[in-house]
C-alpha cells in the first residue's frame, strides 16, 4: 500500500540532526490536522503494538501536549511537547522532553521542526530532530534519537571494515 | 541496551580504536603506538570499551589481544533498524487513517 510514497531517513552528525521525509496521499490541511490534533495523533502516533494517549494538548505557542506511549504490558512512558512556533498549515516547532506521570520534565530534550508542503494532491512532511548534545546520551529513553546519531557516526567507520570481513 | 555504549562511542579516539579493531585484533602496546598515546591513556579507553562489551580480550601467549565484538555491533544495528521501522509503522498507520477520513468526507 502506498509504496510509491517517499520515505527518507537521514542523520547529519555534524549538525546533530535527524531528518525524516515522508509523502502522504492527502491534501495538506488534512495531514496538518493529523499531526496537530490530539484525537488524530492518538490514532497513529505510536508504532503498534504501542499506543499513544494524550492527556491534554494546547496547540498554541507556549502550549503543551502531555502524552504517554503505552506498551502492550500497560507501562506508560510519558513525554511533554512544548510548542515553540506555529505557522498554520505549513510549519510548527516543538521541544520534546521525557517526563514522569506528573508532568515533571527530564531535561534536556530535543527540538523538532515540522514542515508541510503540497504538490498535486500529495503532501510532503519534512521533520528535523535536533539534539543539543551528542555527548549527553546517558538515557536510553531519549536515546532513541541521540543514540541514533551516534550509531551512524560509528557505523560509518565500521561498516566498510565489517563488509570486508564478511 | 546499556547506556554505557552511548558514552563509549561519543569519544572520537574510542571510535577510531573500534574502527581499527574491526580490521584486526591488537595489543594495548600496538594501539598506543598507532595512536601516539601513552599506555595509560590507552588502558583507560580499553576499559570503557570493554565494560560495554564492544571489545573483548583474548590471551595469546604473553600478550593480550583485543578483538572487536561484532555481535554487540549487530545489536546496535538491530536497534537502529527498529527505530527506523517504528517511524515506518507509524506513517503506515497514518496512511490508513487519512484514507478513512477521506472516505468519510
Amino acid at each position: 500500500m502506498n509504496n510509491d510514497l517517499l520515505f527518507d531517513f537521514n542523520v547529519d552528525k555534524a549538525a546533530k540532526t535527524v531528518y525524516i521525509t515522508r509523502e502522504f496521499n492527502a491534501r495538506q490541511s488534512l495531514v496538518w490536522d493529523a499531526f496537530t490534533k490530539a484525537e488524530l495523533l492518538d490514532q497513529w502516533g505510536a508504532p503498534a503494538p504501542m499506543r499513544a494517549k494524550t492527556r491534554y494538548m494546547n496547540f498554541e505557542v507556549g502550549g503543551r501536549r502531555f502524552y504517554a506511549m503505552i506498551s502492550p504490558d500497560g507501562q506508560e512512558h510519558w513525554a511533554v511537547q512544548e510548542f515553540t512556533s506555529i505557522t498554520p498549515k505549513t510549519n510548527f516547532k516543538m521541544y520534546n522532553t521525557f517526563a514522569d506521570k506528573d508532568e515533571n520534565r527530564d531535561l534536556p530534550g530535543s527540538e523538532w521542526d515540522y514542515n508541510f508542503s503540497e504538490q498535486n494532491g500529495i503532501t510532503t512532511v519534512r521533520i528535523a530532530i535536533f539534539n543539543e548534545s551528542l555527548e549527553r546520551m546517558e538515557r536510553l529513553a531519549d536515546g532513541a534519537v541521540k543514540g541514533l546519531a551516534a550509531m551512524f557516526t560509528i557505523l560509518e567507520g565500521l561498516l566498510p571494515a565489517l563488509a570486508q570481513k564478511a | 541496551m546499556k547506556q554505557d555504549i552511548f558514552q563509549a562511542i561519543a569519544d572520537p579516539t574510542r571510535r577510531a580504536i573500534l574502527t581499527l579493531l574491526a580490521i584486526q585484533a591488537l595489543t594495548p602496546n600496538v594501539m598506543a603506538e598507532k595512536f601516539d598515546m601513552t599506555r595509560q591513556a590507552v588502558s583507560k579507553h580499553i576499559k570503557v570499551l570493554h565494560e560495554c562489551e564492544l571489545i573483548k580480550p583474548e590471551q595469546s601467549g604473553r600478550e593480550i589481544y583485543y578483538h572487536f565484538n561484532a555481535k554487540k555491533m549487530q545489536e546496535f544495528d538491530h536497534w537502529l533498524a527498529q527505530f527506523r521501522q517504528n517511524w515506518e509503522t507509524q506513517f503506515n498507520q497514518l496512511d490508513q487513517l487519512l484514507t478513512t477520513i477521506k472516505e468519510q468526507e
